[in-house]
Parts: C-alpha cells; sequence; structure tokens
C-alpha cells in the first residue's frame, strides 16, 4: 500500500461520511478494517521518519483517525433512538406537582418561623437570618438522622432547592467522606456538591451587583 | 496434580510461545532518557495532540500495538486476544484501545506488574491451545497518575527522595504459539500479595521490594536454579531504594546480586532529577521492548528473568490508612539465536 493509494481512499471514503451513508453490518466492518490498516501503516511510516515527512504522517494519521470516529455514527444513532424508544419515561407531571408541594411546605413552614420570630420582637431582617439558620439546622439535622435523601427521592428540586437541600449536600459530603480522614476526606471534600453552587452563586452576585450599582 | 506447574508457584511452557515483535511509544522526557533513540515513537509533548492527558495515553498504548503489529506485517485481526491494562481507575487506556483493536479483550490490572501479567496469561492461553497469537499492552502517563494517585499537576509540591517519576509510555508485544526466531518466554512464576506494612505511597520501591524478593527466591527454589543461571535478574520499578533494599533481602538469604537490576533505574538518567528513578505500568514494559527484547534477540543475553512488580493501592486505601499490598509476577525470557 502507498500514501497515494491511502489519500485516495480517504477522499473517497470522505463522501460516504458527508452523506451520513447507513452501511450495511458487513460492509461497515470492511470499512473499519481498512481503515485500521491504513492507520497502522502510515503510524508505522510516522515512526521511523523525521523532520518535515514526519509531520506530513501525523497530518495523514489524524485525517484517518477523524474518519474513523464518524464512520460509524450513521449507525449508533440507529441504535441510540432505539434505546431512547424503549426507555422507560419520566413521570414529568407528577414530578412536578410533587415538588411544588414538598417545596412549598418547606417555604411554609419558613414563613411560620419568620412570623414566630417577628411575633417576639425581631426586626424583619434578623428575623430572616434566624429563620436561615433554624432551616440549616433542621436540613442538616435530617440528613444525619437518614430522612432527607428518603423526602429527596419523592420530592426532587423540592427539597434540592430550598436552603434545606443546600445543608443536605454539605453534611451528607462530610458525613461520606469522614472515613478518609478530617484531612483529605471531609477537608478536601466538603464541598463536592455545594462548591458549584457557592463559586458561581458568588460569582453572579458580584455581577448583579455591580449592574445594579452601575445602573442605580 | 497441575501437570505443567513447577513447585510452588511456576508454571513452564513446554510448546514455547515467543515474543514475535514489540513496540513501544513514550513522551519526550523518556526520549531524552538513555534509552532514547531504542522507542519507536516518542511524542513532542505530553499532550500528543490530544484534548486530555488520558487521551494520550489512550493513543500511546493503541499506536504501540499497531506498531508492534506492521513490524510483523499483521493486522489486528490476526490477534485471538488482546491483554492489556493501565493505572487509571477502571483501566479506561485498555478498554478504550480494546475498543479499537475490535478482538476478543481480557482486561488486566496489576499495576505497575500488568506487562508480565500479560505474559503470563498470554503464556497460559498459548500453551493451552486457546490462541495463537495474542496482542499484550500496558501503559502509564505522568501527568494522568499524578492526578488520580497524587496531587494536580502543577501543585509547588516538594516530592520526597525516595519518590519515583511515573513513565510516561506504553508498550506492546505480539506473542505466538509457534515462533522459531522471537524471544521464547519458557515460564512463568505467578506472585503472591505481599505486606510489610509500608502505608506511604510516596516510598512504593521499599513497599514492593519484599514481594519481589518473595517471587525471584520462589522461581529460584522452584526450578533448581541459582541466580548464575541468568544473564540478568530485573525488577519492573523499584527504583533505587527499592533495588538496593532487595539486593539487601538477597544477601541475607545467601544470594549473589550482580546480575539484579531494575527498569525504574535504567529508564532515566541520573541528571533528569526524577529521585528514586521512574515507575508505571510503562516503566517496565519500554524497557522490555526497546532494550531487553533486543538484546535477547542479538544474543547478548541468553536467559533473563523480568519480574513486573505492582504496588496494588488506590486513593481511597491510603486515604483511609490502609497499607500496601504488593505483587510481582516474573516471566523467563530467552534468546533463540547464539548461543543455543
Amino acid at each position: 500500500m502507498h500514501e497515494e493509494e491511502i489519500r485516495q481512499k480517504i477522499k473517497q471514503r470522505e463522501e460516504l461520511i458527508a452523506h451520513q451513508v447507513l452501511l450495511e453490518e458487513q460492509e461497515m466492518a470492511k470499512v473499519q478494517q481498512e481503515l485500521q490498516k491504513e492507520h497502522q501503516k502510515v503510524l508505522y511510516w510516522e515512526s521511523r521518519a523525521t523532520g518535515e515527512e514526519k509531520e506530513n504522517f501525523t497530518d495523514l494519521r489524524r485525517e484517518i483517525e477523524r474518519q474513523q470516529q464518524r464512520v460509524a455514527q450513521p449507525q449508533q444513532l440507529v441504535y441510540q433512538r432505539i434505546a431512547l424508544k424503549l426507555a422507560p419515561k419520566q413521570t414529568v407531571v407528577k414530578n412536578t406537582i410533587m415538588a411544588f408541594l414538598v417545596g412549598g411546605a418547606i417555604c411554609t413552614i419558613g414563613q411560620v418561623i419568620k412570623d414566630f420570630f417577628l411575633q417576639g420582637g425581631l426586626a424583619d431582617q434578623e428575623a430572616g437570618a434566624a429563620t436561615s439558620a433554624i432551616l440549616v439546622f433542621l436540613g442538616a439535622f435530617l440528613t444525619g438522622i437518614g430522612y432527607y435523601d428518603e423526602l429527596g427521592k419523592v420530592a426532587g428540586a423540592g427539597s434540592l432547592v430550598p436552603i434545606t437541600g443546600f445543608a443536605n449536600s454539605i453534611v451528607s459530603s462530610a458525613m461520606e467522606f469522614k472515613r478518609e480522614g478530617f484531612l483529605y476526606g471531609v477537608g478536601a471534600r466538603l464541598f463536592t456538591v455545594a462548591g458549584p453552587v457557592l463559586v458561581y452563586g458568588t460569582m453572579v452576585s458580584i455581577l448583579v451587583g455591580l449592574i445594579y450599582y452601575f445602573l442605580k | 496434580m497441575a501437570q505443567k506447574k513447577i513447585g510452588k508457584q511456576t508454571l513452564q511452557f513446554s510448546s514455547v510461545p515467543a515474543i514475535a515483535s514489540a513496540a513501544s511509544v513514550v513522551g519526550p522526557m523518556e526520549g531524552q532518557g538513555p534509552l532514547g533513540r531504542h522507542y519507536d515513537l516518542v511524542f513532542e509533548d505530553a499532550l500528543a495532540g490530544e484534548k486530555s492527558w488520558e487521551n494520550a495515553e489512550q493513543k500511546m498504548m493503541q499506536y504501540s500495538m499497531e506498531i508492534a503489529l506492521e513490524k510483523q506485517s499483521l493486522l489486528t485481526s490476526d490477534l485471538d486476544f488482546y491483554l492489556a491494562g493501565d493505572l487509571l481507575n477502571q483501566i479506561i487506556c485498555a478498554n478504550f484501545t480494546a475498543r479499537f483493536l475490535n478482538i476478543p479483550f481480557l482486561g488486566l490490572y496489576g499495576a505497575c506488574s500488568t506487562m508480565a501479567e500479560g505474559l503470563c496469561v498470554a503464556g497460559i492461553l498459548l500453551e493451552g491451545g486457546f490462541a495463537e497469537r495474542i496482542g499484550v499492552s500496558a501503559s502509564s502517563h505522568h501527568d494522568t497518575a499524578e492526578r488520580q494517585f497524587r496531587f494536580p499537576t502543577e501543585l509547588g509540591v516538594q516530592r520526597p527522595m525516595t519518590a519515583q517519576w511515573t513513565v510516561t509510555g506504553s508498550a506492546s508485544c505480539v506473542v505466538e504459539r509457534i515462533n522459531s526466531s522471537g524471544v521464547r518466554l519458557t515460564h512463568a512464576t505467578i506472585g503472591k500479595i505481599i505486606d510489610m506494612g509500608i502505608s506511604n505511597a510516596h516510598d512504593l520501591g521499599a513497599a514492593m521490594a519484599p514481594a519481589a524478593m518473595n517471587t525471584i527466591k520462589t522461581h529460584l527454589e522452584d526450578l533448581g536454579r541459582k541466580v548464575d543461571d541468568y544473564d540478568l535478574i530485573i525488577t519492573g520499578d523499584l527504583g533505587l531504594l527499592g533495588n538496593n533494599l532487595l539486593k539487601e533481602l538477597m544477601k541475607k538469604e545467601g544470594y549473589s546480586t550482580d546480575k539484579v537490576s531494575d527498569c525504574g533505574i535504567l529508564v532515566y538518567a541520573p541528571e533528569q532529577d526524577t529521585h528514586s528513578g521512574g515507575s508505571g505500568c510503562g516503566c517496565s514494559a519500554v524497557v522490555l521492548a526497546a532494550h531487553l527484547l533486543k538484546r535477547l534477540q542479538a544474543g547478548t543475553y541468553q536467559r533473563v528473568f523480568f519480574v513486573g512488580t505492582g504496588a496494588l493501592l488506590s486513593q481511597l486505601s491510603s486515604f483511609q490508612g490502609e497499607t500496601i499490598p504488593c505483587i510481582a509476577h516474573g516471566v523467563v525470557l530467552e534468546s533463540t539465536g547464539g548461543g543455543q
């Protein structure tokens, strides 16, 4: 096999790939084997060559690799469609209703606690902070005794979005990684789940703050 | 009674399978090492034009297998089995390489002993008549191993003097049942786990030396051989410290040690500042392909005992304070040229 021959075959296959032609199984195997054979040859030449010639072979090898990735795509897509059709459907309506109910219930509890503090004579902002503290404690406590994950199973986003869900994400990590020690276990992994929320939450609030400052 | 097993742990391959060809692909640092010009392909950087180090490692493994096949004008479809392993979680490099090769595949995990383990299993399959030709690969990559087992690669830490440098490289062998010109595979000694209670993940050489000692001693006793029956007894990646420890242990038992060496010492030059030498699946694999097999082929060595050493720890087990279970598998390689 020569370099020219390989280049020509690549060109022929390019049409096949560009038109997403769905090959029969046997034809497919043949094309794949052809690609393997060419790849191996070019790689071998590449390992023997130096300088500009080597770069030339490297480029040719990359082209073959690109074709290797793309040639089976139509076949894979057909299979993926079958798999998707047979997959059990998510119960979207039920999940949404449950999330609405549980999320609402958590917020109602929060409102009750806040009203209680307001009645006791706290200012609005102070009452809000105290309520958050209580809810975070409740979330952490329920995680510790193993109830919050049961709730999450039915409630989905309903128990994830409120502040109790945030407490759950940190306490569950702490419990999980305690066995790896306090340094590389708890210390390193505490924010595995909550980390993205903290990083991007902080960043976005700074951005919004800046916009607010300049627009005001 | 097992007919082909001699003594406690040694298997005899009377049909004498042989390594028909081998190839190695390495990263830039290994390319600058003492064996630099013997490797088949040296990548210019650790990424090798891929978008992640993991991809680069997978490509190294695949390329080494392809070059080894091309040297004998073989195709992947000529192989009956593919045996491979690496250091990454779920041996992903081996899995993706096997996806490309598209032949029956058994994944191996023997940490840095993977090449020796693969040759043992290949010998068994060929001796049993289950295959004609088998491909064996092992790979490691400094950056993928470092981020999985230790710290982010750019973290400014001082590595202890006992630490070894994971080799960026992969090698593959084609082992055949009937072959008269290759390097013959005559015996294999399957190792036991030896754990002497060392838990420092930066001192793997010291952890693995007793395992290497155990396999070498058992092998010599099983076959009734002496150290002098070999031109070389070479361990996988004990490094400088581990090699000294092994020699100490051997002297205590009354063995001579002047023919004992280590792939981790050969793979880098002292001025490359790797501290205790090389390590990783790729270490013993590339030294085997680029150095040992060539010497055996040329007849410079007549008989070599190649002992792959593996530290079978995980990041989880070391954080949980467990000690390091270690293993060593050995294969006897004989030259067909020269004195035979």
